[in-house]
């Protein structure tokens, strides 16, 4: 006995009605590449998602299916996830700007103050 | 967008023991500043678990949730529908694909997960183990499981996990046409001729029970969840989700004069909350185990779209090519 649908498409399938447990026999392991897409013309790519693909073509036709289907966007491009090089969230620190280092930073340079105390010894002679 | 009444484990103590007890403390307190977790931070053994099951949950519900509104493709009244119930389909695929690969990121291949579910492992949302009898189920699927889905999905992507909440930021995007598309059906029908009234009319009947199943288990029976909720995995109850899905969809419901299968339905003026019959919690879970109406059904259509799909897979494998878990 096959299972009848209400579904004619899947009735025509002769699905046995007892459930199969088996596992599905290979498992196809591909290789994951990482999505950027551009927006409009001008703007950066932005990272959106991942796809599993065999190669870089298959890889960017379904970026396109995956993460251009709705909404604008005028460029893809994929790289593979394990080209990645990465920093880790544990070394967060190696982004923080050490307080002797504000030569390196706007807000280091403060010249109001001696340009002010310029302005008044001058503005009494 | 499909997700809703995921079914949780207990957790014990809210950490295992090999857990340390510093990184436990960082970990919520970044939790409690609302900051996100990102794949490759520490966090709780316990945590990745519920997440992988939960997102994991959540993709299948959208791959078997796209089945019964795909039963009435190619019988669509009118070749506008048509498409649009195409568009949604492929957007319900479309969705699992996203959240199998925030899911991933935690460590459980793609694969292995579209193994767990065919293999009747996994679960997904009790919802789609029931048929689409008619035309007028797909559209009162469309309108009304949607909106229950969108209710827990936005109360979800405020969680704490980066990846999952990213996720499902492009599936609310890209789901605004669903909800309309859905009312617009029962509208047209319940608007329509008497015989289009009563075919919703009586999608409705029987719906009802599992759009209250939807978002699982009153909170009196269900298991605890609040180091689920306090580590923003969960992100509201099921009780508290069911009343805001009654307070926004009851009103539009009545408003097309149809009529709710529940003599004990209404707003209690004192409490400001509905209330119903309670929901047979036994039936749902005789249902989520597996004696459901379709549940055969569904997971036999899954594998056969598996077996089918083989051939492709085998001609575009590279053996040199190595799986990567992705970073999402």
């Amino acid at each position: 006995m096959s299972i009848k649908s209400l579904d004619p498409r899947v009735t025509r399938e002769n699905l046995p009605e007892q459930p199969n447990t088996e596992s599905i026999k290979d498992l196809h392991q591909w290789q994951t590449y990482e999505v950027f897409h551009q927006v409009k013309k001008g703007d950066h790519h932005i990272h959106v998602g991942p796809v599993h693909a065999p190669n870089p073509d298959m890889a960017l036709i379904l970026a396109k299916e995956q993460y251009a289907r709705r909404y604008k966007c005028v460029n893809l491009w994929v790289v593979k996830t394990a080209d990645i090089k990465k920093t880790d969230y544990e070394d967060e620190d190696i982004f923080e700007t050490n307080q002797e280092k504000m030569y390196r930073e706007a807000g280091g340079y403060k010249v109001m103050e001696r340009i002010n105390k310029f302005k008044a010894e001058h503005k009494n002679k | 967008m499909y997700g809703g009444g995921y079914i949780f484990e207990e957790t014990k103590n809210g950490h295992s023991e090999k857990d340390d007890e510093k990184k436990l403390e960082q970990f919520e307190a970044k939790i409690a500043a609302g900051e996100k977790i990102e794949p490759s931070e520490w966090m709780p053994a316990e945590y990745r678990k519920q997440l992988i099951r939960m997102i994991e949950q959540h993709a299948h519900s959208e791959i078997i949730g796209a089945l019964p509104e795909g039963t009435w493709i190619t019988r669509a009244p009118g070749f506008r529908r048509k498409l649009a119930l195409m568009a949604k389909v492929q957007d319900e695929v479309g969705h699992a694909q996203l959240l199998y690969s925030a899911a991933e990121t935690l460590g459980k291949p793609r694969e292995e997960m579209i193994n767990d579910l065919i293999t009747g492992k996994s679960k997904y949302s009790n919802v789609f183990n029931y048929p689409a009898k008619t035309w007028a189920d797909t559209a009162v699927i469309a309108w009304l499981i949607d909106a229950g889905a969108i209710i827990n999905q936005v109360a979800n992507s405020k969680g704490s996990y980066g990846p999952y909440c990213r996720a499902l930021e492009r599936i609310c995007l890209e789901e605004s046409f669903h909800l309309k598309y859905g009312h617009d059906n029962v509208v047209f029908l319940a608007t329509g001729t008497p015989k289009q009234r009563e075919m919703v009319q009586e999608a409705l009947i029987r719906w009802w029970p599992p759009i209250m199943h939807f978002f699982g288990p009153s909170d009196k029976i269900s298991v605890h969840t609040e180091t689920l909720m306090r580590w923003k995995v969960k992100m509201a109850s099921n009780d508290d989700m069911r009343q805001k899905f009654l307070d926004m969809y009851v009103p539009k419901i009545w408003d097309l004069g149809l009529t709710i299968p529940d003599p004990k339905l209404k707003k209690n003026e004192e409490t400001g909350k509905w209330d119903y019959t309670e929901p047979d919690w036994d039936e749902f879970k005789r249902v989520i185990n597996g004696d459901g109406p379709c549940n055969k059904e569904r997971l036999a259509v899954r594998r056969r779209a598996e077996e089918k799909g083989e051939w492709v897979r085998n001609a575009l494998q590279r053996p040199t090519e190595k799986y990567t878990i992705p970073l999402a």
